[in-house]
């Protein structure tokens, strides 16, 4: 175990669903929060190719309320490899350091590795990615990438991370996609 | 068995007049990258995840897989034939290139392992009209093959770009090449061989290349593929932000100093950017849910046939 101590943050509470929330009526758009929420039964509900036609939203609002009421969570708890910790419980994810553009179609998300040598960072890094695939609509473009001065490869592991090939082929690896769908699996 | 497609043929392009004619299911166990007909039409070498690349024959719709080239470590990125026929050029994440020759007898050979790259070659594309071999890599990096005394060694390297290149493409003549890379850039290069007029510098006497024009701030994410027009000179991008652009050169421009300017339908009307809503392909592996994959076409020289596989763009001459 490379970081036999973590430091260990205080996770964040559930969030307030406002009135404008409530309103069927009105359009949802996607933001930082909702991205740091996202619940991981959405993609086996959704599947390849539904719900995801690109019509522009998330979907009906009622997806949005049923993340608000259930208290599963989309990167904040995505496992650590290493530790019986959630990404968010070791502040190597923040809500902060999220960034949804819902008109643009873009979610950037920076992560910050626990260490400077952290071994674990790309396979880190591949988690948050996957889990984003598979619960955002395709018209997302993903970035995710190490947060600065953080990590001594940090250009390596973003480069990586950005070629969307070498993402493909190392999850065609089965053992790899075990170890990842392990990252994202929630604990009970 | 996984196939070259098992996406809907009618998706591609409905009502064009394109029909599937066949689907080849028995080759590859993983990802097939890229697809390439031979010059004479009767060949496909189709390069995939699974480190082979397979050669089939054809005739009239049936296909046969001849032979199976094995060599590389890891995934092969991409495939290309020369013009003459006889080469067939592969690369692979295993940072290298390999070079095989075929006889008439349809007995395939490598002759050559180049070891240059110091990364993932993601892409190699064969000179016009002569045995000169380009390839793109991870490593940022262009190179150039050629044979010399029986040997087959890298010839030049072009450095400039500040990230991955994807792809390359020559123009008709052959005596300039089009990059593009994950640095949201394509460069242009030109040869100078040694003696030209424009007193550039050529070390052992072998021809170098410069990069003559750089098209920046018009793409927005990582450029995948690029594309030279041997009938109009036109240059074609296929970028991550869902849009293929056109450039055409100038026709006042001085050849040392190209510019491109985004094509436009007329003086007044607005430039050609062809944004497309990218179907969702199935690939050949469903390990994962697939996010969107681009169709990557090969288009025969006599254009009545068209193999895809699953991940480029190429100009229709």
């Amino acid at each position: 175990l490379e970081n036999a101590n973590p430091l260990i943050y205080r996770r964040s509470g559930e969030r307030p669903v406002t009135a404008r929330e409530e309103d069927d009526e009105l359009p949802d758009s996607i933001d930082d929060r909702e991205i740091f929420d996202i619940l991981p039964g959405e993609e086996e509900r959704a599947g390849p190719g539904q719900g995801r036609a690109g019509r522009g939203r998330w979907g009906r609002s009622a997806q949005l309320h049923s993340a608000f009421l259930n208290p599963a969570h989309l990167i904040r708890s995505i496992n650590d490899p290493e530790h019986p910790l959630t990404l968010e419980e070791l502040n190597v994810v923040e809500q902060v350091r999220v960034k949804v553009n819902d008109a643009e179609s873009t979610v950037a998300v920076e992560f910050t590795p626990t260490i400077p040598h952290c071994s674990m960072a790309t396979l880190i890094g591949l988690s948050i990615k996957v889990k984003l695939i598979r619960s955002l609509p395709e018209r997302f473009k993903l970035d995710v990438h190490i947060t600065p001065g953080t990590h001594a490869s940090e250009h390596a592991v973003n480069k990586q991370l950005a070629d969307k090939e070498r993402v493909a082929a190392a999850l065609e690896n089965s053992h790899l996609l075990e170890v990842v769908n392990q990252c994202l699996s929630a604990r009970s | 068995g996984q196939g070259l497609s098992r996406g809907d043929p009618m998706a591609l392009s409905p009502g064009q007049g394109w029909s599937c004619r066949a689907v080849l299911g028995e080759g590859h166990q993983r990802t097939v990258r890229r697809v390439a007909w031979s010059p004479c039409g009767s060949y496909l070498a189709s390069a995939s995840f699974d480190a082979t690349t397979c050669i089939w024959k054809r005739h009239e719709d049936d296909f046969q897989c001849i032979t199976t080239l094995e060599g590389h470590e890891n995934e092969v990125k991409s495939v290309a034939w020369a013009p003459s026929g006889t080469l067939l050029a592969t690369c692979s994440r295993d940072k290298s290139v390999w070079v095989w020759e075929v006889d008439e007898e349809e007995e395939y050979e490598c002759v050559s392992v180049l070891n240059s790259h110091t990364q993932d070659v993601k892409h190699v594309v064969w000179h016009p009209n002569q045995e000169l071999l380009a390839s793109a890599s991870y490593d940022d990096t262009v190179k150039l093959y050629q044979e010399e005394e029986d040997d087959w060694v890298c010839c030049a390297t072009l450095e400039g770009h500040e990230s991955t290149v994807w792809s390359v493409a020559f123009d008709r003549s052959g005596e300039r090449l089009a990059s593009c890379s994950d640095d949201k850039t394509v460069r242009v290069w030109r040869r100078y061989k040694p003696g030209n007029e424009e007193g550039v510098a050529c070390s052992d006497n072998e021809p170098t290349w410069k990069c003559v024009c750089t098209l920046s701030g018009y793409h927005t994410r990582t450029i995948y593929d690029v594309a030279w027009c041997h009938l109009t000179g036109a240059l074609a991008t296929a970028c991550g932000d869902d849009a293929i652009r056109v450039f055409e050169e100038s026709a006042t421009g001085d050849p040392r100093q190209p510019t491109f300017a985004l094509a436009a339908h007329d003086s007044a009307g607005p430039a050609v950017t062809l944004h497309c809503s990218a179907s969702v392909l199935s690939t050949s592996v469903e390990a994962e849910p697939s996010r969107k994959k681009r169709p990557r076409v090969s288009f025969s020289r006599h254009m009545s046939l068209m193999a895809r596989a699953v991940f480029p763009v190429s100009f229709l001459e």
